[in-house]
């Protein structure tokens, strides 16, 4: 048997998903990919033989059916080096503000979902005792704004698990990594208004990604302008920042 | 609604733009007065519908390759750029490439897209062995030589009037090295030039730069770049078999003032581009495949150096007979007004695959110009000139040609139309372009 490289992704069939999977297979990554239909990815999984000559394996799995992840674990054919957790749901903010069906699937999607898989693989990781986590949290987590808080709490709490598990799995030469894309143009960001030299296409961050796992980076922020508008938007006075509009 | 553009720039218009990801969704995307759009660069109302424009750049997913025969299936908003990266580095090239490589499979299909080839090898259409395209009616039909035959010939270079060209199946040209051996001839005259075009006949991809400001006895003056796919032998010591391609450099970031290009600036370009060119003319030397292919890719958005008002190109054909006369007038005048391109492109065409395919034998002009002051006045008495000589023009650069001089150069439209008609007797399918030009008033 060949020693290949494995990833396994999470929410496989958003565009980031597929730019992520692209870029790993690229590098000659076997490549797994999970989403709630398999029917679904079939044509990504199609993508990445024609194009790369690897190994694609579909898994079927929902962020949102906790009780099923220990048997999806479970079930992998083997345990990958790389997993990573694209899934998300930006949702929206007015809706959910009333709608607590609405808030409670933003904040399960984003948070307990993804940080209990995640946590999980670590587990298994950890008594392998390597390996590479990718959770793909937000810039929104940085800083509740009025706009999108229900999201942004979610990917705050996810950003602070990751932070969390990563200092203590490096102790078992697990390494995780926390990814903060900006704004990126796909189907979710589809019709938002978004600022040009801030914004990204998923290929870009697909890339970012694979650097980091490789070059075992922490924390990515894809764009690196990103980095200065959240430094600065972090450290603006409450007071100040109340009176904004975001 | 959204404004809407072509690469020119020119016009700008109003449509509602949709992005779907599912086939389902173009269905349901599809309302009266809708056209495909690739990667809009057709420069001018081809890819913009009248009511709203479906954008293809999310179906960019491979369905199957065979390295055995270079058979490829694939989504019609796959970029020819994504195809050189991926597939490229494994010895496969499409047969044409245009000169730019950020064109979608689709928009390549719909203007049969020609390269420095076409004079002996062909346009894009060649190439495809089969489509499946989503008509106006709602059908969703496969179409090939062999079924559906007149769908076919109608949507390679129909321009997206036929329907949504969703997937297609092509066939990709082995090569050994992403690397080109290039030989430059100067020629110091329109004659000079087009001898060496007829002389470079036998060579697999040939193009000429002329210089449009040069006037009197240097008129027509010009590099003409021969190339052959290089093996793996030819290649510098220690080079990839396949060269990197770099994602375009520094863009343009505002509109320039359109006085940056006047014509002392565009006369001291040529003047150095010419002598530069013809100090390398004679040896013959291997370049990679992206500067050879496409110079103006490594400037991302290069099309605002012309200013917010935007360009036109004119691009048109000229029958082989009589064809030196009608150049040599049009250059002329293009010379005497003096706010043309930096750079025209005359280039051999052969016989087009389509129905409304644009290449004829003859020789090709390109030209680009500023939108400023008489320019639409100036363009409409050159196309007298070019449909005198039975040319034509090429609708993926059109912004601004007449119903008449359409009419003269396209003698097969009335067969278009028809096989259109049948493939959507509502008329959903139009664009800004068909408005202005085909569509019933
Ligand atoms: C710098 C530059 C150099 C160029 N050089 C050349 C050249 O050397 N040779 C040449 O032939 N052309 C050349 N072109 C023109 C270009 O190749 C064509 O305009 C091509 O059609 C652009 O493809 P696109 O994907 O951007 O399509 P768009 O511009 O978006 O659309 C072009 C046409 O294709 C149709 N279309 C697009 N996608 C679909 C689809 N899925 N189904 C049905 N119809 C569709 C549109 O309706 C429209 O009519 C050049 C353009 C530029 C900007």
């Amino acid at each position: 048997m060949t020693s290949r490289k494995s990833v396994l992704v999470l929410g496989g069939s958003s565009d980031i998903g597929r730019a992520v999977a692209r870029a790993f297979a690229k590098a000659e990554y076997d490549v797994g990919l999970a989403g709630r239909s398999v029917a679904a990815l079939e044509p990504d999984a199609a993508d990445l033989r024609a194009r790369y000559n690897v190994e694609v394996g579909l898994h079927t799995f929902d962020v949102l059916d906790i009780a099923s992840f220990e048997g999806f674990v479970a079930g992998l054919p083997a345990l990958p080096e790389v997993v990573i957790s694209i899934v998300g749901l930006l949702g929206v903010q007015q809706q959910a503000e009333s709608d607590l069906a609405h808030a409670t699937a933003i904040m399960r999607s984003n948070y307990e979902g993804p940080a209990l898989i995640l946590g999980l693989l670590a587990e298994k990781f950890l008594s392998r005792g390597s390996g590479t986590l990718v959770g793909v949290s937000s810039v929104a987590g940085d800083r509740g704004r009025a706009s999108n808080y229900v999201y942004g709490s979610a990917k705050a709490g996810f950003s602070a698990f990751l932070s969390g598990l990563r200092a203590r799995a490096s102790r078992g030469g697990v390494h995780v990594v926390t990814v903060k894309p900006g704004f990126v143009r796909t189907r979710m960001t589809e019709g938002m208004k978004l600022i040009g030299p801030l914004t990204v296409e998923a290929p870009v961050v697909g890339a970012a990604i694979l650097r980091a796992v490789e070059n075992k980076t922490d924390i990515v922020y894809v764009s690196a302008k990103w980095r200065l508008v959240m430094l600065i938007i972090k450290t603006l006075p409450e007071v100040v920042f109340k009176k904004l509009k975001f | 609604m959204t404004l809407v553009s072509g690469w020119g720039r020119f016009p700008v218009v109003d449509s509602d733009v949709l992005r779907p990801r599912s086939l389902e969704a173009v269905a349901e995307a599809m309302v009266s007065g809708t056209v495909a759009r690739g990667n809009g660069r057709a420069y001018g109302d081809a890819a913009i519908g009248v009511a709203r424009t479906v954008a293809m750049t999310g179906f960019d997913r491979i369905r199957w390759f065979d390295p055995a025969t270079g058979c490829i299936r694939l989504e019609a908003g796959v970029l020819l750029s994504d195809l050189i990266d991926t597939f490229g580095p494994r010895g496969f090239l499409p047969f044409v490439l245009p000169g730019t490589r950020f064109v979608s499979i689709g928009g390549a299909i719909a203007a049969d897209v020609h390269g420095k080839n076409h004079h002996c090898e062909g346009g894009f259409g060649r190439y495809v062995d089969s489509i499946l395209l989503r008509t106006g009616e709602g059908e969703t039909i496969e179409a090939s030589r062999e079924q559906n035959s007149d769908a076919f010939f109608a949507t390679i270079g129909g321009m997206g009037l036929t329907g949504i060209i969703l997937e297609a199946t092509l066939r990709l040209r082995k090569v050994e090295t992403g690397w080109i051996r290039e030989r430059v001839i100067s020629a110091s005259d329109l004659d000079a030039a087009m001898r060496a075009l007829d002389a470079g006949d036998a060579a697999t991809y040939s193009v000429a730069w002329i210089d449009c400001a040069a006037r009197g006895k240097d008129l027509g003056r010009s590099l003409i770049y021969l190339g052959e796919h290089a093996g793996k032998d030819e290649l510098p010591a220690g080079a990839a078999a396949f060269p990197a391609g770099k994602d375009p450099g520094l863009g343009v970031p505002i509109d320039l003032p359109s006085m940056t290009l006047n014509r002392f600036s565009i006369r001291a370009f040529n003047e150095l581009y010419y002598r530069m060119g013809a100090r390398r003319a004679g040896r013959s030397h291997v370049v990679s495949l992206y500067p050879y292919f496409f110079p103006l890719d490594s400037i991302a958005d290069w099309n605002r150096i012309y200013g917010k008002r935007g360009f036109l190109q004119h691009q048109c054909v000229i029958p082989e007979n009589g064809a030196r006369a009608v150049l040599g007038e049009i250059l002329d005048r293009v010379a005497r007004r003096g706010d043309a391109s930096f750079l025209a492109v005359l280039k051999k065409l052969g016989q087009g695959d389509g129905i409304l395919s644009f290449p004829l034998p003859g020789y090709t002009l390109a030209l680009d110009f500023p939108v400023r002051g008489d320019i639409l006045n100036f363009l409409d008495d050159i196309d007298r000139l070019v449909v005198a000589a039975g040319g034509r023009l090429y609708l993926a650069k059109d912004a601004r040609q007449s119903r008449e001089t359409l009419n003269a150069g396209y003698p097969a439209l009335s067969r278009f139309n028809a096989i259109r008609k049948s493939l959507d007797p509502a008329g959903n399918i139009r664009s800004k372009l068909s408005q202005r030009l085909f569509d019933e008033v």
